[in-house]
């Protein structure tokens, strides 16, 4: 009786350990924030971490863990500059950002409002720089590194497919002027540079229209 | 300044210890560029067709078949193909690039004999050794619709190009031997600098929804110890010209040179040449200083192959 009382108490304390170094206390700061000066995320990025499209803020939901954390790291310490998020990342402790991060990362991708589909000259511009790139100019395609159908590729490289226009166009805007210098290689600043504000508006409008889940691919 | 960089430290070691990716590891600092080599595209720079020039009628079939193989070949030319990689992975943009031995630069120099198997290669043959190599697979036979889809694609890409000369931006480009012989931990200081984000930390490469996104720079999935790329000198152009992806012209020579030692220090698939020792294919195939096939690095005899059918 004892000794199963005893187990039974470690295995709440263990429970509620990994729980809290896990997605539960997450999910809380996700709805409620932190109580510390940190804001509740669903606030801006919606109750399903789809993200406020309109608005341009981003959906969190199933982006890669690692970039996600880095992002946090990076507003608080100013190499993404972000009136919005500074201060709410400033506000997270470590395990608090670890815990956010994990949420979302394994959160189910929701499904997108349906977005209109570029037409005509937008839409070529924007499929040729999506799988393309225009190597005249030295930009390879946006799927080289952000994989097929902009679904996102490992740690490092996000999904753009369904991501809001207005987030995509002000991240690169923001690259473009160097208030965002936090990418690796300082690739998107490179590349960013030899986009036209055509280019930024048809890639946007592109990518915002993709699914966000692979393609299938057709057996051969 | 100091108790926060042991804080992160802290946190780095403690995340590892649970198993979570840490996230300061996971990506590199940026580097500061170069001093640029001059790549400025000259004027004179030959101008492939665009892809919209592709003619509407059967002979634009074969090019736009061609082309699919080239970009796809594991998909299109499946029955050829033994490894991860497209011909478009070492020869970028579809094969237009200026310095990734562009395709425009290629066709107008075949037949041409080469010292790789002492004999007059048509430029039917000189694919075919792509596949055999770069492709780990096997070569389609003469007539085979992927090598005729292929040369068409070659022919429509040159139209215009002078035959028989050889044309600025063709091949890799040739640097200068290196201040310092390449080496290997240097190279690999330059891995895990500028190439690990995307080639990841084992050279394996990354892959999304079952296709190669970043292709793998050896091990079983990478092109074998026959393959040009193999070499050195070769993979040093490539690399100076074309890499990391979109920042080309940023390394210097000698960090080339180092990655390039790296990289061609590992272990891949066996070179279908292999007679049966290491020592003998080196001097049958690989005599040259240019060639880490049947040398020892790190202790590593290289030239094993990595047992993969
Ligand atoms: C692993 C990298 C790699 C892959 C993959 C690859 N190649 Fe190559 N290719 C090379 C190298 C290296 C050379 C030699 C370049 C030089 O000499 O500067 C070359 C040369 C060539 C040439 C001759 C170029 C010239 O100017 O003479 C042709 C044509 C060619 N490749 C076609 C292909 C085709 C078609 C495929 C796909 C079936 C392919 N390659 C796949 C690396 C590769
Ligand atoms: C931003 C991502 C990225 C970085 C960083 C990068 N590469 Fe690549 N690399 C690629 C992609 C994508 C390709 C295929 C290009 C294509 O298909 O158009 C490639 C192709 C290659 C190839 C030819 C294909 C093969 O598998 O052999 C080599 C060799 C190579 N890279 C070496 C390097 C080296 C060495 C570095 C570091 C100096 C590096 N790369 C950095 C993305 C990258």
């Amino acid at each position: 009786m004892n000794s199963l009382r005893i187990a039974t108490m470690l295995a709440c304390v263990l429970f509620a350990g990994s729980a809290l170094a896990d997605n539960s206390g997450g999910a809380t700061i996700a709805r409620q924030g932190n109580g510390h000066g940190a804001a509740p995320c669903m606030a801006c990025h919606g109750a399903d971490g789809g993200g406020q499209a309109a608005a341009g803020f981003p959906r969190l939901a199933g982006l890669p863990q690692a970039y996600l954390r880095k992002q946090l790291e990076d507003f608080a310490n100013g190499t993404r500059a972000n009136a919005t998020m500074q201060p709410v990342a400033g506000a997270l402790t470590d395990a608090e950002r670890d815990a956010v991060v994990a949420y979302y990362a394994h959160l189910p991708i929701p499904t997108p409002a349906p977005v209109a589909a570029p037409t005509g000259d937008v839409a070529a511009r924007g499929q040729t720089l999506a799988t393309r790139g225009r190597w005249s100019d030295g930009l390879p395609a946006c799927e080289q590194c952000h994989g097929p159908g902009g679904i996102g590729v490992g740690d490092h490289f996000p999904p753009l497919a369904a991501q809001s226009a207005t987030y995509i166009s002000n991240a690169l805007q923001a690259w473009k002027q160097g208030a965002r210098h936090n990418d690796p290689l300082q690739l998107m600043q490179h590349v960013a540079t030899s986009l036209s504000d055509a280019d930024i508006a048809a890639i946007s409008a592109w990518y915002a229209a993709q699914p966000a889940t692979p393609p299938k691919e057709p057996q051969s | 300044m100091k108790s926060k960089r042991l804080m992160l430290a802290l946190s780095a070691l403690l995340l590892a210890a649970c198993d979570h990716p840490a996230p300061q590891a996971a990506a590199p600092t940026a580097t500061p560029p170069a001093p640029a080599a001059s790549t400025a595209k000259s004027a004179a720079q030959f101008q492939p067709p665009a892809d919209s020039s592709i003619p509407n009628d059967d002979f634009g079939k074969q090019i736009a078949l061609g082309r699919e193989i080239f970009i796809d070949p594991g998909r299109y030319a499946k029955a050829y193909v033994g490894n991860q990689l497209s011909c478009e992975n070492c020869h970028l943009d579809a094969g237009r690039l200026a310095h990734s031995a562009p395709l425009w630069g290629a066709y107008p120099m075949y037949p041409a004999y080469r010292s790789k198997n002492h004999k007059v290669n048509t430029f039917a043959e000189r694919l075919q050794g792509c596949f055999n190599y770069s492709m780990n697979g096997k070569a389609p036979p003469l007539g085979d619709p992927v090598l005729v889809a292929l040369e068409s694609y070659a022919y429509w890409m040159s139209r215009n190009a002078p035959i028989g000369t050889s044309l600025p931006g063709r091949g890799y480009p040739k640097l200068a031997k290196p201040a310092q012989a390449p080496d290997y931990a240097r190279g690999e200081t330059v891995y895990k600098r500028d190439c690990a984000l995307c080639h990841g930390d084992n050279g394996q490469g990354q892959q999304a929804a079952g296709r190669t996104v970043f292709p793998p720079l050896w091990g079983a999935q990478s092109f074998n110890w026959g393959a040009g790329m193999e070499q050195v000198n070769n993979a040093a152009g490539f690399i100076k010209a074309n890499m990391p992806l979109s920042r080309g012209n940023t390394l210097t020579d000698q960090d080339a040179w180092d990655v390039a030692y790296f990289m061609d220090a590992h272990e891949r698939p066996q070179d279908p040449r292999y007679s049966g020792s290491i020592p003998a294919t080196r001097t049958s195939f690989h005599d040259t200083p240019d060639s880490l096939y049947g040398a020892t690095v790190n202790g590593h005899l290289l030239g094993q192959g990595t047992n993969q059918p």
